[in-house]
């Protein structure tokens, strides 16, 4: 008899696992959720938020950017998260999304921006190169004479630009899900290729043939999808000199010991051309606040105070140190009176 | 003619050879894996040893009583005291970019530590107190050896002042490498130096322990059922060849369907290891039941024969005889299930248990991680720190498999010995 014992037990054990499931629970942390390139920055603050004051540590959880704003969307109440992080801004459909779920007032803050390199490994030379040689050297197919393209016949840097190294066109980048590929995409190749006369008179005639030859990545192994870690990607670059790899300017800035980010248009990837404006390749990040959710789930206040105060967010703050570029003084203030002031999200 | 001995011994010899072909094939296939082990492992431990291990600074600290108000501490910026100490040990930094560079030689939330130091001993507020707090990740790298100090300047993390700095420290013995406690008993953080895994060993003890709980007496049931008293007829066949489907599906598909059910339609909280444990439960279940089945046939019938003639019933001989001597097999079953779990994060990714986490979980509904996720997390870091912490992770998660391991061999023995 007393071999079934230990079994009734377990089965006992389970049941009262099962309905403690169905009692209620009070949100009492902040969840956050969204891009994987905010994700760093967002759980600084997060952090410290959680150390400065009695509030419980927010829930931070990287998503991407998409992910994050349809969770964020989903609805409102203890089930759904009260602010999203994105690398890019809120679409008008993801508004829509938002306003039919009821979640009609949301905070928009800018935190900063974030530039995307193109690097190599230190054993090898600083590339100088322009956006429309990343262009040709990445894209699918490359335009042929006048409004013809050609599938990509570039093997070697050279073959673009001689004054390009001559060696093979070896690219490590990340996967499109990732918002990192988007921004580049964005800004590295249509940059690139808005550059060519005929190719920018398309984007008015025929948009979608414009947007597929801008923003589709060869496919022929020259350019290699290397998953969502950078710290893969800037192992391989050290294994493989003559290869180059994108990524974010901070992997740059903790490696700098071992790759260097090639210039593009002559202006380096550096934390004052980035904070400038002058480097081409950077985007804005932000996060959304549902405004139905502040004084309901405690802290969201303390936490946006934490967000845009001079410890964090300032030109010597702790978010700068993790590679964050902050943004200019005018515009510095002008976010956090908005802030402030919880103004809603205008388009 | 050849004699019978002949025969024997001419077959004999190629049989032989044969044998020791095959016995010197099995030693290689075993010296492989064994290698392949080795330089796993090896690396892991080369890499994460020294995560360890935590450099920390001595600094002398004007705790004055006019800027600590000892019943309001948590007001006090002791994050401005720790820089006023720094510039007073070293009064030449006066330039921005030089005092910017000191204060990099601690740890950027090293004010945490000194007030919780002062918390605990509150008689050193109006003193000058020698407080040891971690320095900055970039100079405990250097200080491991992983950063090359011949490089030229612009291309490493510490500047050739920092590096000065920090040898007058060394020389002044003010730089002592100890046992790194916060690994072991504290959760993430953004900072590698601070960061520990205590919060992800409880959010995967607490997922498991949920898993086990359900999934455990479930399969048991279901597979005594199946075995024991479910008529042998289509439908059982159906439900046995689904099972069978089941326990090869893969993972990120229990995940979604957790999302779908249990946060969606049951409304049950994100992050928690009680949902985790419910998505696991739904992984592992397959393989238990599938196992236990395996073993309650594997008991010969003449038990069953033996109970049912000196009258037992049906129950009576299948859990008074059956279920008992089927147990180590079910254990085992549920041992590989278990262990399967816990390596698991695709399903965990889809109910947003990969999160950053600070606060240890506290009890089942609590926001929580777990170990894979911690090292997942920690390998996608661009801090050069938690190269280290990821492969202590590692160890760490090897560790809890041994020990879990463990418990279930010794359940399984006391199981055994009662039969």
């Amino acid at each position: 008899m007393s071999d079934t014992k230990p079994f009734i037990t377990l089965v006992v054990g389970a049941l009262a696992v099962s309905s403690a499931a169905s009692s209620a629970f009070a949100s009492d942390q902040i969840n956050i959720v969204g891009s994987s390139t905010v994700f760093p920055f967002a759980s600084a603050v997060a952090e410290r938020f959680g150390k400065n004051t009695g509030f419980k540590t927010p829930v931070v959880e990287s998503t991407g950017s998409g992910g994050g704003l349809k969770l964020f969307c989903s609805g409102l109440g203890e089930n759904t998260p009260d602010i999203t992080n994105a690398s890019r801004r809120i679409k008008a459909s993801e508004i829509d999304l938002c306003a039919k779920n009821g979640v009609a007032e949301i905070v928009e803050v800018k935190v900063g921006y974030d530039g995307i390199v193109l690097a190599n490994s230190r054993a090898s030379g600083v590339m100088n190169i322009t956006r429309k040689d990343i262009f040709l050297a990445l894209a699918k197919d490359v335009p042929d004479g006048e409004g013809k393209t050609k599938p990509n016949p570039y093997q070697t840097w050279a073959d673009i630009n001689p004054a390009l190294p001559a060696v093979k066109i070896e690219v490590l980048g990340p996967p499109p899900t990732s918002g990192t590929r988007d921004a580049f995409v964005e800004l590295a190749m249509e940059g690139g290729c808005k550059k060519i006369d005929w190719v920018k008179a398309m984007k008015k005639s025929d948009k979608n043939a414009y947007k597929s030859l801008c923003h589709t990545i060869r496919e022929d192994g020259a350019f290699v999808e290397a998953g969502e870690n950078d710290n893969l990607i800037v192992q391989k670059l050290e294994a493989n000199p003559s290869a180059f790899g994108i990524f974010g300017y901070s992997f740059l800035d903790q490696n700098s010991d071992k790759v260097q980010g090639s210039t593009i248009g002559d202006i380096e990837p550096t934390f004052e051309n980035i904070a400038e404006g002058t480097y081409p390749v950077s985007r804005s990040l932000y996060f959304y606040v549902k405004k139905a959710h502040i004084g309901v789930v405690p802290g969201i206040e303390g936490y946006l105070a934490e967000f845009i105060s001079e410890d964090a967010a300032g030109e010597d703050g702790y978010l700068a140190d993790k590679g964050l570029i902050p943004m200019t003084e005018e515009e510095s203030t002008e976010w956090k009176a908005k802030v402030k002031g919880l103004e809603n999200l205008s388009m | 003619m050849t004699d019978h001995i002949d025969i024997i011994s001419v077959d004999g010899s190629a049989r032989h050879r044969a044998q020791k072909r095959f016995k010197s094939y099995g030693l290689l296939a075993i010296g492989l894996s064994l290698t392949f082990l080795f330089i796993m492992v090896g690396s892991i431990v080369l890499r994460g040893s020294s995560a360890f291990k935590q450099s920390f600074v001595q600094i002398k600290i004007e705790l004055s009583a006019d800027a600590i108000d000892a019943d309001n501490i948590k007001r006090v910026r002791f994050g401005k005291l720790l820089k006023q100490s720094l510039r007073n040990k070293f009064p030449e930094a006066t330039s921005r970019k030089d005092k910017k560079q000191l204060y990099k030689l601690v740890s950027p939330t090293a004010e945490y530590s000194v007030r919780k130091q002062v918390e605990a001993n509150p008689t050193l507020i109006g003193t000058s107190a020698k407080l040891w707090v971690r320095t900055s990740s970039d100079v405990d790298m250097y200080l491991k050896g992983y950063v090359d100090a011949n490089l030229d300047e612009s291309k490493r993390r510490l500047s050739d002042l920092q590096l000065e700095w920090i040898s007058l420290l060394q020389r002044e013995n003010k730089i002592e490498s100890r046992f790194n406690t916060k690994f072991f008993t504290g959760g993430d953080s953004r900072e590698p130096e601070q960061a520990g895994v205590l919060g992800a060993v409880i959010g995967s003890a607490l997922s498991l322990l949920v898993c086990f709980m359900l999934s455990f007496p479930l399969g048991v049931l279901a597979a005594v059922y199946l075995e024991e008293f479910a008529p042998k007829n289509r439908l059982s066949r159906i439900i046995e060849v689904n099972i069978n489907n089941l326990a090869a599906v893969p993972s990120i598909v229990f995940g979604l369907l957790g999302l779908a059910i249990f946060l969606n339609f049951f409304g049950l909280p994100r992050s928690t290891p009680m949902v985790g444990g419910m998505v696991l439960a739904l992984m592992t279940l397959p393989t238990i039941i599938i196992a236990s089945r395996t073993s309650v046939r594997a008991v010969p019938s003449s038990i069953r024969e033996a109970a049912m003639g000196i009258g037992a019933n049906k129950v009576q001989t299948t859990f008074h005889h059956v279920v008992p001597l089927a147990m180590p097999g079910m254990l085992t079953g549920s041992i590989i299930g278990m262990a399967q779990a816990l390596g698991e994060t695709a399903p965990l990714l889809m109910i947003g248990m990969v999160a950053f986490i600070v606060d240890v979980p506290q009890g089942i509904t609590d926001a929580a991680t777990a170990l894979p996720v911690q090292i997942f997390l920690w390998a996608d870091s661009p801090e050069r720190g938690f190269l280290e912490k990821t492969s202590a992770a590692i160890m760490v998660l090897l560790a809890f498999l041994i020990v879990m391991n463990l418990v279930a061999i010794i359940l399984r023995r006391r199981f055994e010995q009662r039969w």
